[in-house]
């Protein structure tokens, strides 16, 4: 299988790339499944070695993989008769946001998220992720019926941000991320937000206020692209990893500054090496906190989200 | 012929520099002009060649709107800390300092409850000139109370925004500032308590996408740069140069996201008529 390696998985690459040589080479005569078996755990070796210390920077290469699994894999391979909803009512429908109704795990529920899209012409059309206003406008009439109907609500994010373009600041971009963010912080259903590959700021966090907030072992989450950040910093975009570094993106730094909940391990080598374990390790985690979330009111759940966004922040009183 | 053209085109003349006296004077940012600076004072920090709002201090804006004696500060003791170790150019920690010293106050933000023509009100004021206005912990934790103070008491809430975003060095926690204060809004909407957001010279990122843009009522000052993306951000994305008075108030007015624009020398009366409107409780 023709994987896209990245360019620090290069010695794996090359492991692979012996193997899968052995491999056509044994088709003649040769007995090579000692040798390969051999090679195979060397594979192994080397991927738990790479993936257990990625840098930040890494980390965020591996969350912008071109094959790692979206939004479209998970409704697939975790729901069933997801019916898509478009439109804000307003202006227009955004393909950068995908939601609408599905059942998941037996219940009805409301799934939103973001959607780069796969192919390029896939992803051209849902401006690969980053939505306008109407995109952000829809999901919270998403939710609002959600609400209405006592539907518990699952977010998938994965955004590189919020579009930076004239018609997104003549339509209200902050209007409508800010609104979301007011809105859902008082909903009275359980929400659940994943990250699911990039949290790019606003953006990401317009479809994350939820009761349980959960990320992938190897996606982000961030105030700012490392991108961003390093061209404000040292006006060089290309310091990025230094930035990330800086910017304590990852899921494991987020977890110690007590942002997100838990941690979904991924499958070694990332979430694009088998995307079905990491819709089941998804699945088992969706599984655990739906099942906390729906044995509360709808009074303690706003409560219950409101002391958790409350008390964010670090200072000193003195 | 009657001119003769001189053959050796004359050294260009010096550029007359002109000095102007530390202080004294001060060039508009917008028309360039320069305007003695007691004149400029006397206005209001208003430009009177062209009306540019020049950006102003927290404790400035404070004296502009609030009446005198009125001022009962809140929160003033809620600090910032480096917990990430952040060190760009500068440590965190570092640069902190040099604000807090330069400006008199712990961070980008003072909060108080004072009246504006006899009416009670809490203000929160963002300064620019501390770290770009940029919003980390303690600027969110003190629109968090005031919206909370605002809430059981009933005083309708005013925010003056002025801030570049998000504040980079507090990482992450900085983006939940946007949550917070945004859920701290939605119940203080819920009690009925009016919210009223004024936007001034830049209003920006994760601020403007966040309680900047909720208030019951969005006033600016004139000119004023607002939006989500910066233009050079917006420039870049789209590769195309932005149209003339892109993003400014009167963009944003015509675009639906402002109701009123208001000059400085009209902000004190305006706020006091708003908060007469909605009466108390």
């Amino acid at each position: 299988m023709a994987y896209n390696y990245l360019e620090f998985e290069k010695p794996i690459a090359e492991l692979e790339a012996r193997i899968e040589d052995l491999r056509l080479a044994a088709g003649t005569n040769m007995d090579v499944e000692e040798e390969t078996g051999k090679l195979s755990q060397k594979v192994e070796d080397l991927k738990e070695k790479i993936f257990s210390n990625l840098s930040p920077w890494q980390k965020t290469q591996v969350a912008r993989h071109q094959d790692r699994p979206n939004a479209e894999d998970y409704i697939r391979l975790l729901t069933r008769d997801f019916m898509e909803m478009h439109g804000d009512r307003g202006f227009s429908d955004d393909p950068a946001i995908t939601g609408g109704m599905a059942w998941y795990d037996g219940s009805p529920v409301m799934l939103i998220a973001h959607n780069k899209g796969r192919m390029t012409k896939d992803k051209i059309m849902r401006n690969f992720g980053m939505p306008h206003p109407e995109g952000y406008r829809k999901a919270l009439r998403m939710m609002k019926m959600a609400e209405k109907f006592g539907r518990p609500i699952i977010t998938l994010i994965d955004t590189a941000g919020a579009y930076p373009g004239i018609g997104a600041e003549e339509r209200g971009q902050s209007e409508a991320i800010a609104r979301n963010l007011l809105e859902m912080s008082a909903l009275r259903v359980p929400i659940i937000a994943v990250v699911i590959g990039e949290g790019g700021s606003g953006g990401a966090l317009a479809l994350g206020v939820g009761n349980r907030v959960l990320m992938l072992e190897h996606s982000i989450y961030s105030v700012i692209s490392p991108e961003g950040c390093a061209a404000i910093l040292w006006n060089d975009g290309a310091k990025a990893a230094e930035a990330a570094e800086l910017l304590r993106l990852t899921a494991q730094d987020l977890l110690k500054l007590k942002v997100i909940d838990e941690i979904i391990k991924e499958p070694l080598g990332g979430a694009h090496r088998d995307v079905d374990a990491t819709a089941k390790a998804l699945d088992k985690a969706l599984k655990k906190h739906l099942k906390e979330l729906v044995k509360m009111s709808p009074d303690e759940l706003a409560e219950d989200r409101y002391v958790k966004f409350r008390a964010m922040g670090k200072f000193v009183t003195a | 012929m009657w001119f003769k053209r001189d053959k050796t085109p004359k050294a260009p003349a010096p550029e007359k520099k002109v000095k102007i006296p530390e202080g004294l004077w001060v060039k508009c940012d917008n028309c360039k002009e320069i305007v003695y600076k007691k004149e400029i004072d006397r206005n209001l920090k208003v430009c009177p060649k062209c009306d540019y709002h020049f950006r102003i201090s927290a404790k400035e804006r404070l004296d502009l709107v609030v009446d005198e004696g009125s001022f009962v500060e809140h929160d003033a003791d809620v600090a910032p800390v480096d917990f990430l170790d952040f060190k760009d150019t500068a440590k965190y920690k570092d640069k902190l300092k040099t604000y807090q010293a330069k400006t008199g106050q712990k961070d980008a933000v003072i909060s108080c409850t004072a009246a504006i023509g006899g009416l009670p009100a809490n203000l929160v004021v963002m300064d620019f000139g501390f770290m770009g206005g940029s919003m980390g912990s303690v600027v969110g934790e003190k629109i968090s109370r005031a919206a909370e103070r605002s809430a059981e008491s009933g005083v309708p809430l005013i925010i003056f925004s002025s801030s570049g975003g998000a504040r980079m060095q507090e990482g992450v926690l900085s983006l939940m500032q946007m949550a917070k204060t945004s859920a701290a809004l939605a119940r203080l909407g819920k009690k009925g308590v009016p919210f009223i957001s004024v936007l001034t010279d830049p209003t920006f990122g994760g601020v403007s996408a966040s309680f900047s843009s909720l208030g019951d009522l969005i006033i600016a000052e004139p000119r004023s740069l607002i939006g989500f993306a910066g233009p050079r951000v917006i420039e870049q994305t789209i590769k195309a140069q932005l149209p003339e008075g892109f993003q400014r108030a009167e963009f944003q007015m015509e675009h639906g996201q402002v109701d009123m624009i208001v000059d400085r020398k009209h902000m004190k009366d305006t706020l006091a008529k708003i908060l007469e409107f909605f009466g108390r409780g």
